[in-house]
Protein backbone atom coordinates (compact mmCIF):
# COMPACT_ATOMS: atom_id res chain seq x y z
CA UNK A 1 0.00 0.00 0.00
CA UNK A 2 1.66 3.48 0.92
CA UNK A 3 5.16 2.70 -0.11
CA UNK A 4 6.14 6.16 1.28
CA UNK A 5 8.07 6.42 4.61
CA UNK A 6 6.27 9.73 4.84
CA UNK A 7 2.91 8.21 5.24
CA UNK A 8 3.69 5.16 7.24
CA UNK A 9 2.28 6.39 10.93
CA UNK A 10 -0.45 8.64 9.09
CA UNK A 11 -1.37 12.26 10.65
CA UNK A 12 -1.84 15.56 9.18
CA UNK A 13 -1.69 19.08 10.48
CA UNK A 14 -3.72 22.38 9.51
CA UNK A 15 -2.76 25.85 10.66
CA UNK A 16 -5.15 28.60 9.96
CA UNK A 17 -4.48 32.43 10.12
CA UNK A 18 -7.61 34.78 11.24
CA UNK A 19 -8.01 38.29 12.83
CA UNK A 20 -5.19 38.49 15.20
CA UNK A 21 -5.51 34.74 15.73
CA UNK A 22 -4.28 31.68 14.65
CA UNK A 23 -5.60 28.08 14.57
CA UNK A 24 -3.72 25.30 14.27
CA UNK A 25 -5.39 21.57 14.67
CA UNK A 26 -3.99 17.87 14.29
CA UNK A 27 -5.76 14.43 14.14
CA UNK A 28 -4.84 11.95 17.19
CA UNK A 29 -3.85 8.71 14.58
CA UNK A 30 -1.28 6.83 15.65
CA UNK A 31 -0.42 3.57 13.32
CA UNK A 32 1.66 1.41 11.50
CA UNK A 33 0.26 1.41 7.90
CA UNK A 34 -2.88 -0.01 8.09
CA UNK A 35 -3.45 -0.87 11.51
CA UNK A 36 -4.11 1.93 14.45
CA UNK A 37 -2.42 1.97 17.40
CA UNK A 38 -2.94 4.84 19.23
CA UNK A 39 -5.66 7.32 19.40
CA UNK A 40 -4.28 9.90 21.90
CA UNK A 41 -1.47 11.29 19.85
CA UNK A 42 0.57 14.30 20.15
CA UNK A 43 1.92 16.06 17.27
CA UNK A 44 1.40 19.92 18.29
CA UNK A 45 3.76 20.87 20.20
CA UNK A 46 3.77 24.48 21.72
CA UNK A 47 7.13 26.44 21.94
CA UNK A 48 5.81 29.65 23.19
CA UNK A 49 2.93 31.28 24.75
CA UNK A 50 2.02 32.49 21.13
CA UNK A 51 3.80 30.00 18.39
CA UNK A 52 3.49 25.91 18.39
CA UNK A 53 4.98 23.58 15.99
CA UNK A 54 2.81 21.05 14.25
CA UNK A 55 4.89 17.51 12.56
CA UNK A 56 3.72 15.06 10.86
CA UNK A 57 5.47 12.41 9.16
CA UNK A 58 7.49 9.48 10.60
CA UNK A 59 6.50 9.35 14.59
CA UNK A 60 10.01 8.66 15.34
CA UNK A 61 11.81 11.78 13.36
CA UNK A 62 8.87 13.47 15.00
CA UNK A 63 9.53 12.61 18.48
CA UNK A 64 13.40 13.08 17.91
CA UNK A 65 13.07 16.78 16.27
CA UNK A 66 10.96 17.91 18.94
CA UNK A 67 13.19 17.03 21.79
CA UNK A 68 15.90 18.39 19.48
CA UNK A 69 14.07 21.80 18.88
CA UNK A 70 14.04 22.16 22.75
CA UNK A 71 17.22 21.69 23.51
CA UNK A 72 18.28 24.03 20.58
CA UNK A 73 15.00 26.77 21.81
CA UNK A 74 16.90 26.44 25.30
CA UNK A 75 20.18 27.30 24.32
CA UNK A 76 18.88 30.11 22.44
CA UNK A 77 16.72 31.45 25.51
CA UNK A 78 19.60 31.33 27.72
CA UNK A 79 21.81 32.92 25.15
CA UNK A 80 19.31 35.87 23.96
CA UNK A 81 17.20 35.98 27.53
CA UNK A 82 13.81 36.25 25.57
CA UNK A 83 11.32 34.43 23.47
CA UNK A 84 11.93 33.41 20.02
CA UNK A 85 10.00 34.95 17.23
CA UNK A 86 8.14 32.94 15.04
CA UNK A 87 10.12 33.48 11.92
CA UNK A 88 13.61 32.79 13.90
CA UNK A 89 12.04 29.65 14.70
CA UNK A 90 11.07 28.75 11.15
CA UNK A 91 14.33 29.38 10.35
CA UNK A 92 15.70 26.99 13.02
CA UNK A 93 13.22 24.50 12.14
CA UNK A 94 14.29 24.59 8.43
CA UNK A 95 18.02 24.78 8.92
CA UNK A 96 17.95 21.91 11.16
CA UNK A 97 16.06 19.90 8.63
CA UNK A 98 18.58 20.87 6.05
CA UNK A 99 21.79 19.84 8.01
CA UNK A 100 20.32 16.49 7.39
CA UNK A 101 20.37 17.26 3.24
CA UNK A 102 21.51 12.97 2.40
CA UNK A 103 19.59 11.92 5.06
CA UNK A 104 16.69 13.59 5.88
CA UNK A 105 14.09 13.44 8.97
CA UNK A 106 11.08 12.21 7.51
CA UNK A 107 8.90 15.28 8.69
CA UNK A 108 6.63 18.01 7.43
CA UNK A 109 6.58 21.26 9.44
CA UNK A 110 3.74 23.74 10.35
CA UNK A 111 4.66 26.69 12.27
CA UNK A 112 1.99 28.60 13.44
CA UNK A 113 1.70 31.77 15.24
CA UNK A 114 1.80 35.13 16.27
CA UNK A 115 4.12 38.16 15.70
CA UNK A 116 5.21 41.16 17.98
CA UNK A 117 2.04 42.82 16.73
CA UNK A 118 -0.21 40.37 16.63
CA UNK A 119 -0.50 39.37 13.17
CA UNK A 120 -0.60 35.45 12.26
CA UNK A 121 2.04 34.26 11.16
CA UNK A 122 2.02 30.43 9.32
CA UNK A 123 5.27 28.49 7.89
CA UNK A 124 4.34 25.16 6.46
CA UNK A 125 8.42 23.26 5.07
CA UNK A 126 8.85 20.35 3.41
CA UNK A 127 11.20 17.32 4.59
CA UNK A 128 14.27 19.04 3.86
CA UNK A 129 13.05 22.52 5.16
CA UNK A 130 11.94 24.67 2.11
CA UNK A 131 9.75 26.68 3.31
CA UNK A 132 5.99 28.16 2.49
CA UNK A 133 4.61 31.09 3.71
CA UNK A 134 0.98 31.49 3.60
CA UNK A 135 -1.43 34.40 4.88
CA UNK A 136 -4.62 31.90 4.58
CA UNK A 137 -4.01 28.53 5.90
CA UNK A 138 -1.16 25.83 5.35
CA UNK A 139 -1.41 22.22 5.59
CA UNK A 140 0.76 18.83 5.82
CA UNK A 141 0.09 15.35 6.20
CA UNK A 142 -1.58 12.47 4.60
CA UNK A 143 -4.38 14.27 3.62
CA UNK A 144 -2.61 17.61 2.17
CA UNK A 145 -5.09 17.32 -0.92
CA UNK A 146 -8.09 16.90 1.16
CA UNK A 147 -7.22 19.88 3.63
CA UNK A 148 -6.87 22.01 0.40
CA UNK A 149 -10.44 21.48 -0.53
CA UNK A 150 -11.99 21.91 2.50
CA UNK A 151 -9.94 24.98 3.62
CA UNK A 152 -10.37 26.63 0.30
CA UNK A 153 -14.29 26.33 0.20
CA UNK A 154 -14.31 27.24 4.35
CA UNK A 155 -11.67 30.13 5.18
CA UNK A 156 -12.44 33.89 4.71
CA UNK A 157 -10.03 36.82 6.02
CA UNK A 158 -10.61 38.25 9.55
CA UNK A 159 -12.16 35.44 11.03
CA UNK A 160 -12.43 35.71 14.92
CA UNK A 161 -11.43 33.47 17.13
CA UNK A 162 -14.74 31.83 18.06
CA UNK A 163 -15.32 31.58 14.28
CA UNK A 164 -11.71 30.59 13.18
CA UNK A 165 -12.24 27.67 15.27
CA UNK A 166 -15.53 26.82 13.70
CA UNK A 167 -14.08 26.68 10.73
CA UNK A 168 -10.61 24.67 11.10
CA UNK A 169 -12.49 22.19 13.21
CA UNK A 170 -15.07 21.40 10.43
CA UNK A 171 -12.06 21.80 7.57
CA UNK A 172 -9.87 19.34 9.56
CA UNK A 173 -12.80 16.86 10.36
CA UNK A 174 -14.20 17.03 6.39
CA UNK A 175 -10.95 15.61 5.16
CA UNK A 176 -10.02 13.34 7.43
CA UNK A 177 -13.13 11.37 7.04
CA UNK A 178 -12.04 10.98 3.19
CA UNK A 179 -7.83 9.44 4.63
CA UNK A 180 -7.67 6.17 5.56
CA UNK A 181 -4.61 7.19 7.74
CA UNK A 182 -5.59 10.08 9.75
CA UNK A 183 -8.66 10.50 11.94
CA UNK A 184 -9.43 8.77 15.48
CA UNK A 185 -10.34 12.43 17.20
CA UNK A 186 -8.72 15.38 16.45
CA UNK A 187 -7.03 18.08 18.81
CA UNK A 188 -7.54 22.31 17.78
CA UNK A 189 -5.39 24.83 19.57
CA UNK A 190 -6.39 28.68 18.95
CA UNK A 191 -3.46 31.15 19.39
CA UNK A 192 -4.68 34.57 20.65
CA UNK A 193 -2.53 37.41 22.58
CA UNK A 194 -4.26 36.08 25.46
CA UNK A 195 -2.87 33.00 25.63
CA UNK A 196 -3.64 29.13 23.86
CA UNK A 197 -6.98 27.95 23.88
CA UNK A 198 -7.00 23.86 23.45
CA UNK A 199 -9.99 21.82 22.54
CA UNK A 200 -10.51 18.39 21.42
CA UNK A 201 -13.07 17.19 19.25
CA UNK A 202 -15.45 14.51 18.97
CA UNK A 203 -14.19 12.72 15.50
CA UNK A 204 -15.56 9.96 13.78
CA UNK A 205 -13.44 6.53 15.23
CA UNK A 206 -12.91 4.42 11.92
CA UNK B 1 -23.23 -22.96 -35.92
CA UNK B 2 -24.42 -20.82 -33.69
CA UNK B 3 -23.94 -16.89 -32.52
CA UNK B 4 -22.73 -15.82 -29.36
CA UNK B 5 -26.03 -15.05 -26.89
CA UNK B 6 -26.45 -13.75 -23.77
CA UNK B 7 -24.94 -16.69 -22.36
CA UNK B 8 -21.46 -15.31 -23.01
CA UNK B 9 -20.45 -11.67 -21.97
CA UNK B 10 -18.53 -9.81 -24.86
CA UNK B 11 -17.07 -7.05 -22.76
CA UNK B 12 -17.75 -4.59 -25.27
CA UNK B 13 -15.32 -6.45 -27.82
CA UNK B 14 -15.27 -4.98 -31.39
CA UNK B 15 -18.11 -5.99 -34.04
CA UNK B 16 -15.47 -8.52 -35.79
CA UNK B 17 -15.26 -10.00 -32.39
CA UNK B 18 -18.83 -10.06 -31.71
CA UNK B 19 -19.42 -11.90 -34.83
CA UNK B 20 -17.32 -15.15 -33.50
CA UNK B 21 -19.51 -18.42 -34.15
CA UNK B 22 -19.00 -20.88 -31.49
CA UNK B 23 -19.58 -24.97 -32.07
CA UNK B 24 -22.37 -26.57 -30.67
CA UNK B 25 -20.36 -28.30 -28.16
CA UNK B 26 -18.30 -25.00 -26.61
CA UNK B 27 -21.45 -23.48 -26.26
CA UNK B 28 -22.94 -26.34 -24.33
CA UNK B 29 -20.15 -27.23 -22.11
CA UNK B 30 -21.04 -26.90 -18.10
CA UNK B 31 -18.65 -23.31 -18.13
CA UNK B 32 -19.15 -20.50 -20.57
CA UNK B 33 -16.14 -19.27 -22.47
CA UNK B 34 -15.77 -15.87 -22.54
CA UNK B 35 -14.41 -14.37 -25.95
CA UNK B 36 -11.83 -11.52 -24.27
CA UNK B 37 -10.91 -14.94 -22.28
CA UNK B 38 -8.88 -16.30 -25.70
CA UNK B 39 -7.90 -13.25 -27.37
CA UNK B 40 -5.98 -12.34 -23.66
CA UNK B 41 -4.57 -15.91 -23.66
CA UNK B 42 -3.79 -16.05 -27.07
CA UNK B 43 -2.02 -12.70 -27.00
CA UNK B 44 -0.43 -13.45 -23.63
CA UNK B 45 -0.66 -9.80 -23.03
CA UNK B 46 -2.38 -10.31 -19.48
CA UNK B 47 -3.42 -7.20 -18.29
CA UNK B 48 -1.44 -7.06 -14.22
CA UNK B 49 -2.38 -3.59 -12.86
CA UNK B 50 -5.28 -3.09 -14.53
CA UNK B 51 -7.19 -3.62 -10.85
CA UNK B 52 -6.21 -0.56 -9.35
CA UNK B 53 -9.74 -0.31 -7.39
CA UNK B 54 -8.67 -2.41 -4.45
CA UNK B 55 -10.87 -1.23 -1.59
CA UNK B 56 -10.01 -2.47 2.53
CA UNK B 57 -12.67 -4.57 3.64
CA UNK B 58 -13.93 -6.37 6.36
CA UNK B 59 -16.55 -9.25 5.83
CA UNK B 60 -17.85 -11.72 7.77
CA UNK B 61 -20.43 -14.21 8.25
CA UNK B 62 -21.32 -17.72 10.39
CA UNK B 63 -23.92 -20.75 10.50
CA UNK B 64 -25.82 -20.89 14.04
CA UNK B 65 -28.35 -22.50 14.92
CA UNK B 66 -31.00 -20.57 13.68
CA UNK B 67 -29.72 -19.84 10.24
CA UNK B 68 -26.75 -17.67 8.80
CA UNK B 69 -25.51 -13.85 10.07
CA UNK B 70 -23.71 -11.64 7.53
CA UNK B 71 -22.13 -8.52 8.12
CA UNK B 72 -19.73 -6.27 6.43
CA UNK B 73 -18.39 -2.61 6.48
CA UNK B 74 -18.97 -0.03 3.98
CA UNK B 75 -15.69 1.91 2.81
CA UNK B 76 -14.11 1.79 -0.48
CA UNK B 77 -10.76 3.05 -0.15
CA UNK B 78 -8.87 4.07 -3.31
CA UNK B 79 -4.72 3.70 -2.24
CA UNK B 80 -5.00 5.75 1.11
CA UNK B 81 -7.90 7.61 -0.35
CA UNK B 82 -11.50 6.97 1.11
CA UNK B 83 -13.65 7.24 -2.51
CA UNK B 84 -17.11 6.00 -0.54
CA UNK B 85 -17.49 5.86 2.80
CA UNK B 86 -21.71 4.25 1.93
CA UNK B 87 -21.02 0.78 -0.62
CA UNK B 88 -22.94 -2.00 -0.37
CA UNK B 89 -20.89 -4.83 -0.10
CA UNK B 90 -23.61 -7.50 0.24
CA UNK B 91 -25.02 -8.38 -3.14
CA UNK B 92 -28.14 -10.14 -2.92
CA UNK B 93 -27.86 -12.87 -5.94
CA UNK B 94 -32.51 -13.83 -5.36
CA UNK B 95 -34.84 -14.42 -2.48
CA UNK B 96 -32.17 -17.05 -1.13
CA UNK B 97 -28.66 -16.18 -1.71
CA UNK B 98 -26.39 -13.26 -0.76
CA UNK B 99 -22.72 -12.52 -1.82
CA UNK B 100 -20.01 -10.56 0.00
CA UNK B 101 -17.51 -7.90 -1.61
CA UNK B 102 -14.30 -7.61 -1.06
CA UNK B 103 -11.03 -7.05 -3.64
CA UNK B 104 -11.80 -5.46 -6.57
CA UNK B 105 -15.21 -3.44 -6.38
CA UNK B 106 -16.27 -4.42 -10.60
CA UNK B 107 -15.44 -7.32 -10.13
CA UNK B 108 -17.35 -8.64 -7.16
CA UNK B 109 -20.39 -6.64 -8.55
CA UNK B 110 -20.43 -7.66 -12.27
CA UNK B 111 -19.24 -11.61 -11.43
CA UNK B 112 -22.26 -11.43 -9.30
CA UNK B 113 -24.79 -9.98 -10.79
CA UNK B 114 -23.26 -12.82 -13.49
CA UNK B 115 -24.09 -15.82 -10.92
CA UNK B 116 -27.57 -14.28 -10.32
CA UNK B 117 -28.50 -14.46 -14.60
CA UNK B 118 -26.84 -18.10 -14.47
CA UNK B 119 -28.95 -18.90 -10.65
CA UNK B 120 -32.26 -17.68 -12.56
CA UNK B 121 -31.30 -19.94 -15.58
CA UNK B 122 -30.96 -23.39 -14.30
CA UNK B 123 -34.67 -22.60 -11.98
CA UNK B 124 -36.28 -22.39 -15.33
CA UNK B 125 -34.20 -25.40 -16.77
CA UNK B 126 -34.46 -27.26 -13.37
CA UNK B 127 -37.74 -26.20 -12.37
CA UNK B 128 -36.18 -26.02 -8.66
CA UNK B 129 -33.97 -23.67 -6.93
CA UNK B 130 -30.21 -23.85 -7.31
CA UNK B 131 -27.99 -25.27 -4.27
CA UNK B 132 -25.64 -22.91 -2.24
CA UNK B 133 -22.97 -25.18 -3.76
CA UNK B 134 -23.66 -25.11 -7.26
CA UNK B 135 -24.46 -21.62 -7.16
CA UNK B 136 -20.60 -21.06 -5.41
CA UNK B 137 -19.58 -23.66 -8.28
CA UNK B 138 -20.55 -21.80 -11.30
CA UNK B 139 -18.80 -18.93 -9.69
CA UNK B 140 -15.41 -20.39 -9.05
CA UNK B 141 -15.80 -21.96 -12.44
CA UNK B 142 -15.87 -18.65 -14.03
CA UNK B 143 -13.36 -16.61 -12.33
CA UNK B 144 -10.73 -19.93 -12.46
CA UNK B 145 -11.23 -19.55 -16.21
CA UNK B 146 -9.76 -15.85 -16.30
CA UNK B 147 -7.01 -16.88 -13.07
CA UNK B 148 -3.88 -15.05 -13.29
CA UNK B 149 -5.68 -12.21 -15.74
CA UNK B 150 -5.91 -9.51 -12.85
CA UNK B 151 -9.15 -10.54 -11.47
CA UNK B 152 -9.40 -9.59 -7.78
CA UNK B 153 -12.66 -11.04 -5.18
CA UNK B 154 -13.40 -12.59 -2.52
CA UNK B 155 -16.38 -13.59 -1.75
CA UNK B 156 -18.98 -15.53 0.52
CA UNK B 157 -21.31 -17.18 -1.47
CA UNK B 158 -24.25 -17.71 1.60
CA UNK B 159 -28.02 -19.30 1.26
CA UNK B 160 -30.78 -21.85 2.49
CA UNK B 161 -31.37 -24.70 0.20
CA UNK B 162 -32.68 -28.27 0.88
CA UNK B 163 -30.30 -29.04 2.74
CA UNK B 164 -30.05 -26.00 4.87
CA UNK B 165 -27.91 -22.98 5.44
CA UNK B 166 -24.67 -23.07 3.64
CA UNK B 167 -21.92 -20.71 3.42
CA UNK B 168 -19.05 -20.91 0.86
CA UNK B 169 -15.60 -18.62 0.70
CA UNK B 170 -14.71 -18.65 -3.00
CA UNK B 171 -11.80 -16.09 -4.50
CA UNK B 172 -10.13 -14.81 -8.06
CA UNK B 173 -7.69 -17.63 -7.16
CA UNK B 174 -9.88 -20.12 -7.62
CA UNK B 175 -10.13 -21.37 -3.91
CA UNK B 176 -13.53 -22.59 -3.09
CA UNK B 177 -13.96 -23.78 0.52
CA UNK B 178 -17.28 -24.84 2.70
CA UNK B 179 -17.51 -23.77 6.26
CA UNK B 180 -19.01 -22.57 9.22
CA UNK B 181 -17.37 -19.21 9.76
CA UNK B 182 -15.33 -17.00 7.13
CA UNK B 183 -14.08 -13.48 7.52
CA UNK B 184 -12.56 -11.92 4.38
CA UNK B 185 -10.53 -8.45 3.54
CA UNK B 186 -8.13 -6.12 5.48
CA UNK B 187 -10.03 -6.56 8.59
CA UNK B 188 -10.69 -10.06 8.89
CA UNK B 189 -8.39 -11.07 11.38
CA UNK B 190 -9.40 -8.50 13.58
CA UNK B 191 -13.45 -9.11 13.11
CA UNK B 192 -12.08 -12.85 13.79
CA UNK B 193 -10.59 -12.18 17.07
CA UNK B 194 -14.28 -10.70 18.34
CA UNK B 195 -15.82 -13.30 16.30
CA UNK B 196 -14.23 -16.70 17.98
CA UNK B 197 -14.03 -15.55 21.23
CA UNK B 198 -18.20 -14.79 21.07
CA UNK B 199 -19.20 -17.21 19.12
CA UNK B 200 -21.65 -20.02 20.25
CA UNK B 201 -24.09 -22.75 17.89
CA UNK B 202 -26.95 -21.64 20.55
CA UNK B 203 -27.38 -17.83 19.98
CA UNK B 204 -30.59 -15.70 18.92
CA UNK B 205 -30.51 -14.81 15.93
CA UNK B 206 -30.50 -10.95 17.93
CA UNK B 207 -27.26 -12.01 19.51
CA UNK B 208 -26.14 -13.39 16.04
CA UNK B 209 -26.78 -10.21 14.93
CA UNK B 210 -25.18 -8.29 17.71
CA UNK B 211 -22.03 -10.13 17.47
CA UNK B 212 -22.15 -9.80 13.65
CA UNK B 213 -21.86 -5.88 14.69
CA UNK B 214 -19.37 -5.92 17.12
CA UNK B 215 -17.13 -7.86 14.80
CA UNK B 216 -17.47 -5.43 12.25
CA UNK B 217 -17.38 -2.16 14.50
CA UNK B 218 -14.03 -3.62 15.65
CA UNK B 219 -12.24 -4.17 12.01
CA UNK B 220 -13.43 -0.62 11.31
CA UNK B 221 -11.93 0.99 14.74
CA UNK B 222 -8.50 -0.97 14.21
CA UNK B 223 -8.33 -1.21 10.88
CA UNK B 224 -7.60 2.08 8.59
CA UNK B 225 -9.20 0.58 5.24
CA UNK B 226 -12.63 -0.63 6.80
CA UNK B 227 -15.19 1.63 8.19
CA UNK B 228 -18.58 3.93 7.41
CA UNK B 229 -21.70 2.05 7.89
CA UNK B 230 -22.25 -1.69 9.51
CA UNK B 231 -24.99 -4.15 7.37
CA UNK B 232 -26.12 -6.74 8.72
CA UNK B 233 -27.91 -9.49 6.89
CA UNK B 234 -29.41 -12.88 8.08
CA UNK B 235 -30.78 -16.01 6.25
CA UNK B 236 -33.74 -17.95 7.46
CA UNK B 237 -35.83 -20.75 5.76
CA UNK B 238 -37.23 -18.54 4.05
CA UNK B 239 -34.83 -16.14 2.68
CA UNK B 240 -32.38 -13.43 3.96
CA UNK B 241 -33.69 -10.57 5.38
CA UNK B 242 -31.92 -7.35 5.54
CA UNK B 243 -31.47 -6.26 9.47
CA UNK B 244 -29.89 -3.10 9.86
CA UNK B 245 -27.38 -0.46 8.39
CA UNK B 246 -25.96 1.59 11.46
CA UNK B 247 -23.07 4.22 11.51
CA UNK B 248 -19.80 2.22 13.09
CA UNK B 249 -17.00 5.30 13.04
CA UNK B 250 -19.64 7.72 15.42
CA UNK B 251 -22.41 6.24 16.66
CA UNK B 252 -21.39 2.80 17.35
CA UNK B 253 -18.27 3.67 18.57
CA UNK B 254 -19.61 6.25 20.85
CA UNK B 255 -22.80 3.91 22.01
CA UNK B 256 -20.37 1.29 23.02
CA UNK B 257 -17.88 3.69 24.90
CA UNK B 258 -20.86 4.83 26.83
CA UNK B 259 -21.70 0.82 27.61
CA UNK B 260 -18.08 0.15 28.64
CA UNK B 261 -17.88 3.03 30.62
CA UNK B 262 -21.45 2.12 32.69
CA UNK B 263 -20.10 -1.44 32.97
CA UNK B 264 -16.60 -0.32 34.52
CA UNK B 265 -18.62 1.80 37.17
CA UNK B 266 -20.73 -0.73 37.68
CA UNK B 267 -18.32 -3.15 39.05
CA UNK B 268 -15.99 -0.38 40.49
CA UNK B 269 -18.89 0.01 43.14
CA UNK B 270 -19.76 -3.54 43.28
CA UNK B 271 -15.73 -4.31 44.35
Amino acid sequence: MGDSILTYNGGCVLAMAGKNCVAIAADRRFGVQQTTIGTDTTRIFKINDRLMLGLTGLRTDVITLYHRFVQRLNLYRLREEREIKPASFSNMVASTLYSRRFAPYFVEPVVAGLTEKGEPYLCAQDLLGAPLFAQDFVVSGTCAESLYGTSETFWKPDLSPAELFEVTSQSLLAAVDRDCLSGWGAVVHIITLDGIETKFLKARMD
Amino acid sequence: MIKLDVFQPTFGLDKEEENVVVPKEELYCSTPLAPSLRWNVLSNNAPKDLTKFHHGTTTLSFVFSEGIVAAVDSRASMGQYIGSGSVKKVIEINKYLLGTMAGGAADCTFWERYLGMRCRLFELKNKERISVAAASKILCNTVYQYKGMGLSMGTMIMGWDKKGPHIYYVDSEGTRLKGQKFSVGSGSTHALGVLDQGYQWNMSVEEACELGRRSIYHATHRDAFSGGYINVYYIGPDGWKFISHEDSGFDKHYQYATEKATQQQQQMSIS
